[in-house]
C-alpha cells in the first residue's frame, strides 16, 4: 500500500473470496482503512464492488478470507450484527420505503428507536449540525433525491459509525448537493470517521479521497494517492486499456424536427411530476442534452414524446406537422423514436428473447411485419445486426432479455433505435449503469447519428456526458425546462444554477399543481 | 316499511357482519405485508367446518372457535409454504387454496348436515344491555362480536404505532429494502399469513356456530370474496374496512327484512344490493386514486427471492 497508516487500521481485509454460480464476484481481496480516512474503491460495473461492500455489511458471507476491525476478528453474520460495530452503510439504490415519513424511515435503520419525539428531535440536531437540513414529518415519497439521500446518511449518523461505507453516492445529485454532501464527509472524516467512498467518477475522487484501490474482474489491480494521480491513469487502470475519447466531425444543423410549443402535461405516475410549458426546438443535426436531477420530469418528458401520454393539440410538432393525437407506433412510422431508461419492463420486455424485443420497437420503421404476419428471418437479421454493431454479450439473439447485465442490454436498446436510422431520436440516460469503454462506444454512435442529420434529445444525469456530446444544454426543474444554452463554455456553476441545484434546501418539492 | 323495526335490525347488522369483518382484518394484515392471499375464502370454511366440529364434539362453543382458528391458520401454512419458500404464484396459489379449502370441508363436513351446533351465550353487560334502544343494539351480543372490534382497534394501533407493526408495513411497501436492512422478510410475511388464516377461520366458525348456525357445505357463500374486496376497496385502513363490513351486513340485513316485509321489488334486486352497495360506497370513498395508491402497500404480490 501506498499509503500507510499511521495506527492500527480501523479496517483491515484480507484475501476475501465470494464466488458465484459462473463467476468469483471478489478474488482474494484484501486492503485496509486507517481511521478518519476517506478511502476511494473503484472499478467498472460487475468488478466486484457491491459484493465487496455487501461482505463488509454482513449481507454476504465469504468463502474465504477474514476481516479485522479494531484489530479484532470481525464476520457478521448481519447488518445489524454490521451497525453494532459501528459499521453503516449508504446504499446506491436507496432503501428507502416511499410510504413511509422520515422518522418512519430512519427508525427501521436502527437497532434500538427511541420514542418518535426524541427521534425527531435527534434527526433535527444531527441534521443541522452536519448541515443537512431535513423534516422528519415528511413523507419519503415527496422528497427529492438528495433529500431522500439525507435521510440514508442521517439513519447513519444516529448510530455514531466508526466506518461509513457510501455506494454512488453523488450520482445523482446537482453540483451544489455534491458540494454541501463532501462538507459534511469533510468533518466526518476530521472527526475520525472513516469512509470507503465507492464511486467511478474519477474527478470526485481525486478532490476528496486520500486513498483508492482499484478492483477489475474481482481482483484488487492496484492502488494509489487519488490526489497525485490523473483521472485518466485511474480510468485506464480500472479498465484495464486505453480509453477513446468520442470525436465528432462538425456537422451542419438542418431544419426544425422536433417543437414543443408551451406543452403542459399532468403526470400519471405516482410521486410524478407535471411538466409545465416546455418550450424548445430541435434541428437536424443537432443534439440537445436535457439535464436535472431525477425526478423533476425526465420519464414524463419521455413518455408525452414516445406518445405513451397524449400532449394537447396544438403543442407538439414533428417536421411541423402536429403530432400531438398520434400514438407510438404512428409517431415510430415517422422516424421519431424513444429509449426510455427503464431497462426491463419499459425499453425492454424482460422475459421476450431479444429477437421479439427487436421486433416490438423495430416493426413500424424496419417493415418487419408482412401482410399482418411476423417476418422472423428478417426480424433475427436485424437482432444480430444490433448485437454485432454495439457488441452486446449473449450467447446469441435468443436468450430473454431478462438475462442480459444491465450494461449489455443497455447496449442493445440504445442500438435498436439507432440502427432503425431515426428522423429524431430521443433518449433517457443512455448510458445509465453501462462501463466506460461501452458508454463512449454508445455516444460515438449518437454523435455520428447527429452527424447524419438525425435530431436528437439526450436526457441525462451524468453532465460530464452531456457536455461531452450536446450542442446545447437545457435543464429540467420541476417540471419546467429552462431556455437552451450553447453547451460549449458552459461552467458547472451555470449549470448548477440552471438546474436549481441552490433551491433544493428546504423548498417544498411537491409535483402535482 | 312500518314492519321493520331499527333496534333489530341494527342489532342483527352487528351479527351479520362479524364474518366478513374477522376475515377482512386478517387479510388486511397480510396484504399489508405485501402479500395477496386470495384463498380467504378456503380458510373461511375450514374454519366454518372444524370450528362446528370441535364445538359438537367437545360441546363447548370456545373450544369451537379455537379449533377454527387453528384449521384456518393450518390451511394458511400450505399458502406460506407455497408462495414464501417455494416461490409460486401468489394469485394462482389463493385461487388452488380457495378450491382445495371448500372441497376440503365437504369432505369432513360429510357427518355433521343437520345436526345444531352448542349454543353460545351473550356478555352480560348488567346495567349497560338494560339502556332502552343503545342495550339491545350495542350491548346484547355474544362474546366474538366484541373479539372482533377489539380485533380491528388492535389492528390499526398495532400497524400504526408499534415498531412491529412499523417493520409489517415496511416489508409490504419494499422487500427489497427492508431485506437490506436485515429483516427477516419471509418469516414476517409467514406470520402474517398465519394471522390472516386464523382469523378468516374465526370468520367462518362465527358463521356455522352463531349466525346460521348449522353446517351446510359452501355455506360462506363469498363471503371471503367479499372481505378480499372490502380490504382493497377499504384502502387498507382497519376503520374504513369496519365501515365496509357494517355497511355490508347492514344492507344485507335490511334487504332480508324488505324481502320478508313484501316489498314489490325482484328478490334478485334486492340480494344483489349488499354487494353493490358496499362496493360502490367504498369506490366513492377512495375516488381520489393517487391517495389510495399511496396506501397500498407497494409490493403486494411480487415474490421474494433473496439474491444473496
Amino acid at each position: 500500500m501506498s499509503f500507510e497508516p499511521a495506527q492500527t487500521p480501523l479496517l483491515l481485509l484480507e484475501g476475501l473470496t465470494k464466488a458465484y454460480p459462473g463467476v468469483v464476484a471478489n478474488d482474494q481481496v484484501g486492503f485496509s482503512i486507517a481511521p478518519g480516512e476517506i478511502h476511494a474503491l473503484l472499478g467498472e460495473n460487475g468488478a466486484g464492488k457491491s459484493t465487496l461492500v455487501k461482505t463488509i455489511y454482513g449481507l454476504v458471507k465469504p468463502d474465504a478470507g477474514r476481516m479485522e476491525l479494531h484489530g479484532e476478528a470481525y464476520m457478521p453474520a448481519k447488518p445489524s450484527e454490521a451497525r453494532r460495530r459501528g459499521v453503516a452503510m449508504v446504499f446506491q439504490h436507496f432503501s428507502l420505503f416511499e410510504a413511509l415519513d422520515v422518522a418512519e424511515n430512519i427508525a427501521l435503520g436502527m437497532e434500538d428507536p427511541p420514542p418518535r419525539r426524541d427521534l425527531s428531535e435527534r434527526i433535527r440536531s444531527v441534521s443541522e449540525e452536519y448541515g443537512l437540513p431535513l423534516d422528519p414529518s415528511r413523507r419519503v415519497g415527496d422528497l427529492s433525491v438528495g433529500e431522500r439521500q439525507r435521510v440514508e446518511i442521517i439513519r447513519c449518523l444516529l448510530q455514531n459509525p466508526k466506518l461509513l461505507i457510501m455506494d454512488e453516492p453523488t450520482s445523482v445529485l446537482t453540483p451544489q448537493e455534491v458540494d454541501m454532501l463532501f462538507t459534511t464527509l469533510r468533518t466526518l472524516s476530521a472527526e475520525g470517521t472513516a469512509i470507503l467512498y465507492i464511486s467511478h467518477k474519477l474527478d470526485e475522487i481525486r478532490s476528496l479521497c486520500d486513498a483508492a484501490t482499484v478492483l477489475r474482474h474481482g481482483k484488487v489491480v492496484g492502488d494509489c494517492i487519488p490526489r497525485e494521480t490523473s483521472a485518466r491513469a485511474m480510468a485506464e487502470l480500472m479498465v484495464g486499456a486505453t480509453l477513446q475519447t468520442p470525436a465528432r466531425a462538425a456537422g451542419t444543423r438542418g431544419e426544425v424536427l422536433l417543437e414543443a410549443r408551451g406543452l403542459s402535461l399532468p403526470s400519471e405516475r405516482q410521486f410524478g411530476t407535471a411538466l409545465k410549458s416546455i418550450q424548445m426546438q430541435v434541428r437536424s443535426g443537432e443534439i440537445l442534452g436535457i439535464g436535472g436531477v431525477a425526478g423533476n420530469g425526465q420519464d414524463e418528458l419521455l413518455d408525452v414524446l414516445s406518445g405513451e401520454s397524449r400532449a394537447p393539440a396544438g403543442t407538439l410538432f414533428f417536421e411541423g406537422q402536429d403530432i400531438a393525437a398520434l400514438g407510438p407506433r404512428q409517431r415510430r412510422a415517422m422516424g421519431l423514436l424513444t429509449a426510455p431508461e427503464e431497462r426491463l419492463g419499459h425499453a425492454a420486455a424482460p422475459d421476450m428473447s431479444l429477437v421479439e424485443n427487436a421486433m416490438l420497437t423495430g416493426d413500424p420503421r424496419m417493415s418487419l411485419v408482412r401482410n399482418g404476419m411476423l417476418d422472423w428471418p428478417k426480424t433475427r437479421e436485424f437482432a444480430k445486426k444490433i448485437i454485432a454493431d454495439f457488441d452486446v454479450r449473449t450467447p446469441g439473439s435468443h436468450v430473454a432479455a431478462r438475462a442480459l447485465s444491465g450494461g449489455n442490454l443497455q447496449k442493445f436498446v440504445i442500438g435498436r433505435e439507432v440502427l432503425q436510422n431515426p428522423r429524431a431520436l430521443v433518449v433517457n440516460q443512455p448510458t445509465w449503469g453501462v462501463d466506460a469503454a461501452a458508454a463512449a462506444a454508445i455516444r460515438q454512435a449518437l454523435l455520428d447519428l447527429a452527424e447524419q442529420g438525425t435530431a436528437l434529445i439526450v436526457i441525462s444525469q451524468d453532465l460530464e456526458e452531456i457536455l461531452e456530446i450536446a450542442d446545447n444544454f437545457a435543464a429540467l426543474n420541476e417540471g419546467r425546462l429552462t431556455e437552451p444554452r450553447p453547451a460549449a463554455g458552459l461552467s458547472l456553476e451555470e449549470i448548477g444554477l440552471m438546474m436549481g441545484g441552490a433551491h433544493d434546501m428546504d423548498t417544498a418539492h411537491h409535483a402535482e399543481a | 316499511m312500518g314492519a321493520i323495526s331499527i333496534e333489530l335490525l341494527l342489532a342483527s347488522l352487528m351479527v351479520a357482519s362479524t364474518p366478513i369483518l374477522l376475515a377482512a382484518i386478517g387479510e388486511l394484515v397480510v396484504e399489508k405485508s405485501g402479500v395477496l392471499n386470495l384463498g380467504v375464502e378456503g380458510m373461511m370454511i375450514t374454519g366454518a367446518i372444524c370450528g362446528f366440529a370441535v364445538a359438537v364434539e367437545t360441546g363447548s362453543p370456545f373450544l369451537g372457535f379455537v379449533g377454527a382458528a387453528l384449521g384456518g391458520a393450518t390451511l394458511s401454512v400450505i399458502f406460506a409454504v407455497l408462495t414464501q419458500y417455494l416461490l409460486s404464484n401468489q394469485v394462482a396459489t389463493g385461487l388452488a387454496l380457495t378450491l382445495f379449502g371448500l372441497g376440503f370441508s365437504a369432505l369432513i363436513g360429510q357427518g355433521y348436515v343437520g345436526i345444531k351446533p352448542p349454543a353460545i351465550g351473550s356478555v352480560n353487560l348488567g346495567i349497560l344491555s338494560d339502556i332502552p334502544f343503545v342495550g339491545p343494539v350495542l350491548f346484547s351480543h355474544d362474546v366474538t362480536v366484541y373479539v372482533a372490534l377489539a380485533l380491528v382497534a388492535a389492528v390499526w394501533a398495532f400497524l400504526k404505532f408499534s415498531r412491529a407493526g412499523l417493520i409489517l408495513r415496511a416489508v409490504g411497501e419494499s422487500h427489497e429494502a427492508a431485506h437490506a436492512l436485515g429483516y427477516k422478510v419471509v418469516r414476517i410475511r409467514f406470520l402474517a399469513i398465519l394471522f390472516g388464516g386464523a382469523c378468516a377461520g374465526l370468520g367462518g366458525a362465527y358463521l356455522s356456530l352463531v349466525r346460521v348456525p348449522q353446517w351446510t357445505e359452501g355455506m360462506t357463500a363469498g363471503a371471503g370474496w367479499i372481505a378480499l374486496a372490502l380490504v382493497v376497496f377499504g384502502a387498507w385502513k382497519p376503520w374504513r374496512v369496519l365501515l365496509g363490513a357494517y355497511l355490508f351486513g347492514g344492507v344485507t340485513v335490511l334487504q332480508l327484512n324488505l324481502q320478508a316485509a313484501g316489498l314489490k321489488v325482484p328478490v334478485e334486486l334486492l340480494s344483489m344490493s349488499p354487494y353493490l352497495i358496499t362496493i360502490l360506497v367504498l369506490v366513492i370513498m377512495s375516488a381520489d386514486r393517487r391517495r389510495a395508491a399511496l396506501n397500498a402497500p407497494a409490493a403486494l404480490g411480487r415474490v421474494f427471492h433473496a439474491s444473496t
